[in-house]
């Protein structure tokens, strides 16, 4: 008996080996159909880090897709400077160590640049390795400041407090609400970011918090107890500075309990119209803050949009785009520092730094995106508010 | 009214952590190991159900008929291969490939449901009750998931007191080389634990939905946790305890979160464990067992 499960396991690990080589094999033959696989010396490596698995893996899906896309337009466009892209993304599962690991198997394959990580803890945890390494990284969706602290990084998303800040400037100038309430994950650095700046930036605003309430990722199914506290305090308006998978279950509690406030969100909110079976109408009338909506009528995000929905078969949500942008990013900074691809790592990174601060770039998340040389982008958000069951430019 | 309000919604989130505490307690007596893939069985119930009603527009009642069939099969099956095959190794052997399970079945739904959310239609059609005109609103699912919890525990004691399975399962429970040589199938009574548990999962995964609609392959884990510190806090191995339990620990997180803090709700849970933990090492209801020699 114990033969045969040992028999069993080693064979389990036979085919669980036998199958990620074939993965691989496949990651490189589409690399290939995809014309992103090159000879070094003649091509830009770019690497992409970010969860293709967990909990996470949405983000992390939709960056490594959107910067394809960029990618193979560039491509089709001739390349940067005449060279082609070579763009290959590994996974860390939104994990500090697994991101490490991914950094290292994309130094082998010969990475010049990295685009990621998508979330803030792996960004963090690579943003060292980059510094030792003199390599340019830009990071579409890692918010907390903590990520850019190197000078090497730079980010595509607004940083947590000014996200905050701007938040509370613009419920206050636009006179949303008297009182309101904050319900925020406070184990999760965007989240408590932004809270906190949205907290302290009140102080100057012609509006009160009354409740600051947090939950964790470990108490994130019941939100009674706080939209109750909200309702005593008299909240006309709640502001969630949180994802969408949370905030939907808020919308639907507070639905059932009977209270009917404001609901305002930042770019973590993108998205509560795509849950599956979720009635929409719970979130009629909520205002977002967020750089990228997808059905803005411009011409680059309708291309954008249609061609990823093409591919991937869904709408795009905000972090496709950052990434999208992160890669033109790379792009208008190249063509700045004309840098080539058989300069080293270092030498590439140095310039690009010092480039990053002198570009312009009009992107799906903003136009006119200026960089400072801390690695904060300048950029305003956009106000939309949910109108019969889509998006709604304020 | 606030405190009665609060107390109800822990007493609802309490009776969800006491029916998924009922599989974790009913395994761990009988086949003496922790079943961590049990969370993960009900993030498949419910799938199972959302695909049923929500995807293919089949009634409530017949969804929930398939999940329990489904998780029962998916229980036995996971005992069949897994477990089996394991026992009289080593505890933490068992222990490791539970955990292997549970991440086979998370990553086994992501793949087949994608990471996305999927919002669970409430299968629970019973309009909220409004109680002091208004300002206390106890919602149908609430009480549908206190009710289910009530009925659920006394069939399981009815079940082990009265029947012969049941009691084959209290005699494994005792001493399982002792009740192997009065002639009762060990195998079978394991894998009869293993279905009944996971038949309640599915029940656990539809009214955990129901009352926070929010559906993803992670779904089951952070309550499965919970439930089984519930099912360790009422006693591990008594049906009573797992209830007592899972409704205290819901109580207990609703109220610190009202009057203490929302942020340290699960700090001050796992220090009233701890608590009772050094008061009474065996949990509530926990049997004093004298170690043999």
């Amino acid at each position: 008996m114990k033969k045969a499960v040992s028999m069993f396991l080693a064979l389990a690990l036979m085919a669980a080996s036998l199958t990620a080589c074939g993965s691989n094999e496949n990651g490189g033959n589409n690399q290939q159909s995809a014309g992103t696989e090159g000879e070094a010396g003649e091509t830009f490596f770019i690497g992409g880090i970010g969860p293709e698995t967990g909990e996470n893996s949405i983000y992390g899906l939709a960056v490594r897709n959107g910067a394809q896309i960029a990618v193979d337009e560039i491509n089709e466009a001739g390349g940067i400077n005449g060279y082609q892209i070579a763009y290959d993304f590994q996974d860390d599962e939104g994990d500090a160590e697994k991101a490490i690991n991914a950094y290292n198997t994309l130094k082998d394959w010969g990475m010049q640049m990295l685009m990621g990580a998508v979330t803030t803890t792996p960004s963090v945890a690579v943003a060292d390795k980059t510094a030792e390494d003199g390599m340019l990284q830009i990071t579409p969706s890692g918010s907390s400041l903590d990520c850019v602290k190197n000078d090497n990084v730079f980010q595509v998303c607004f940083t947590d407090p000014n996200q905050g800040i701007e938040s509370a400037k613009y419920v206050g100038e636009a006179g949303l609400a008297q009182k309101v309430a904050v319900i925020y994950n406070s184990q999760d650095s965007y989240s408590s970011g932004i809270a906190e700046a949205f907290i302290a930036e009140a102080e100057n605003q012609p509006f009160e918090v009354v409740v600051s309430e947090a939950f964790t990722n470990d108490t994130k199914t019941d939100f009674t107890v706080q939209l109750q506290k909200a309702r005593d305090a008299g909240a006309d308006m709640v502001f969630l500075p949180i994802y969408y998978q949370e905030a939907s279950l808020i919308l639907q509690q507070a639905d059932s309990m009977g209270y009917d406030p404001l609901f305002c969100g930042g770019d973590g909110m993108d998205g509560i119209l795509g849950v599956d079976n979720f009635d929409t109408s719970l979130a009629e009338g909520m205002i977002l803050l967020t750089p990228f909506i997808a059905d803005a009528e411009d011409e680059l995000t309708q291309n954008f949009v249609t061609e990823y929905q093409e591919r991937y078969d869904e709408v795009p949500n905000q972090f496709a785009a950052d990434a999208y942008d992160a890669i033109y990013i790379f792009k208008a900074a190249i063509e700045q520092a004309n840098v080539t691809p058989d300069m080293s790592v270092e030498e590439i990174g140095t310039a690009l730094k010092a480039a990053m601060t002198e570009i312009t770039v009009d992107g799906l998340t903003g136009e006119g995106m200026t960089w400072e040389a801390g690695g904060t982008v300048n950029k305003t958000p956009r106000a939309v508010k949910i109108v019969d069951g889509a998006y709604q430019e304020m | 009214m606030g405190f009665l309000s609060y107390l109800i919604s822990g007493i609802s989130l309490g009776s969800v952590y006491a029916i998924i505490a009922l599989g974790y307690t009913m395994v761990y007596g009988i086949a003496k190991m922790l079943n961590f893939a049990h969370g993960d069985v009900i993030m498949i119930g419910s799938y199972v159900v959302f695909c049923a009603v929500s995807v293919m527009g089949m009634p409530p009642g017949i969804g929930i008929l398939i999940a329990v069939v489904v998780c029962t099969v998916l229980g036995v099956v996971i005992e069949r291969i897994a477990y089996k095959p394991l026992r009289g190794t080593s505890p933490l052997a068992v222990l490791i490939t539970a955990i292997g399970v549970s991440y086979f079945l998370q990553n086994a739904a992501l793949l087949i449901f994608g990471a996305g959310a999927k919002s669970f239609t409430s299968v629970v059609n019973i309009p909220a009750l409004k109680l002091a005109g208004g300002a206390l609103s106890i919602s149908g699912e609430t009480m549908v998931t206190i009710g289910a919890c009530i009925v659920i525990v006394i069939a399981l004691s009815c079940f082990v007191k009265f029947t012969k399975s049941g009691r084959a399962m209290l005699a494994v429970s005792e001493d399982r080389q002792a009740a192997q040589l009065m002639g009762i199938n060990v195998n079978g009574t394991i894998a009869l634990t293993f279905a009944i548990g996971s038949a309640l999962a599915a029940i656990a995964g539809v009214l955990l939905c129901s009352a926070y609609p929010n559906l993803t392959p992670y779904t089951g884990s952070m309550p499965g946790i919970k439930a089984f510190t519930a099912a360790v806090f009422g006693g591990i191995g008594s049906i009573p305890g797992a209830m007592i339990g899972g409704i205290l620990l819901g109580v207990i997180e609703n109220l610190s979160k009202a009057y203490i803090s929302t942020q340290l709700s699960d700090a001050i849970v796992f220090a009233v464990l701890i608590v009772v933990l050094l008061v009474k090492p065996t949990g509530i209801l926990g049997k004093k067992v004298s170690e043999k020699v």
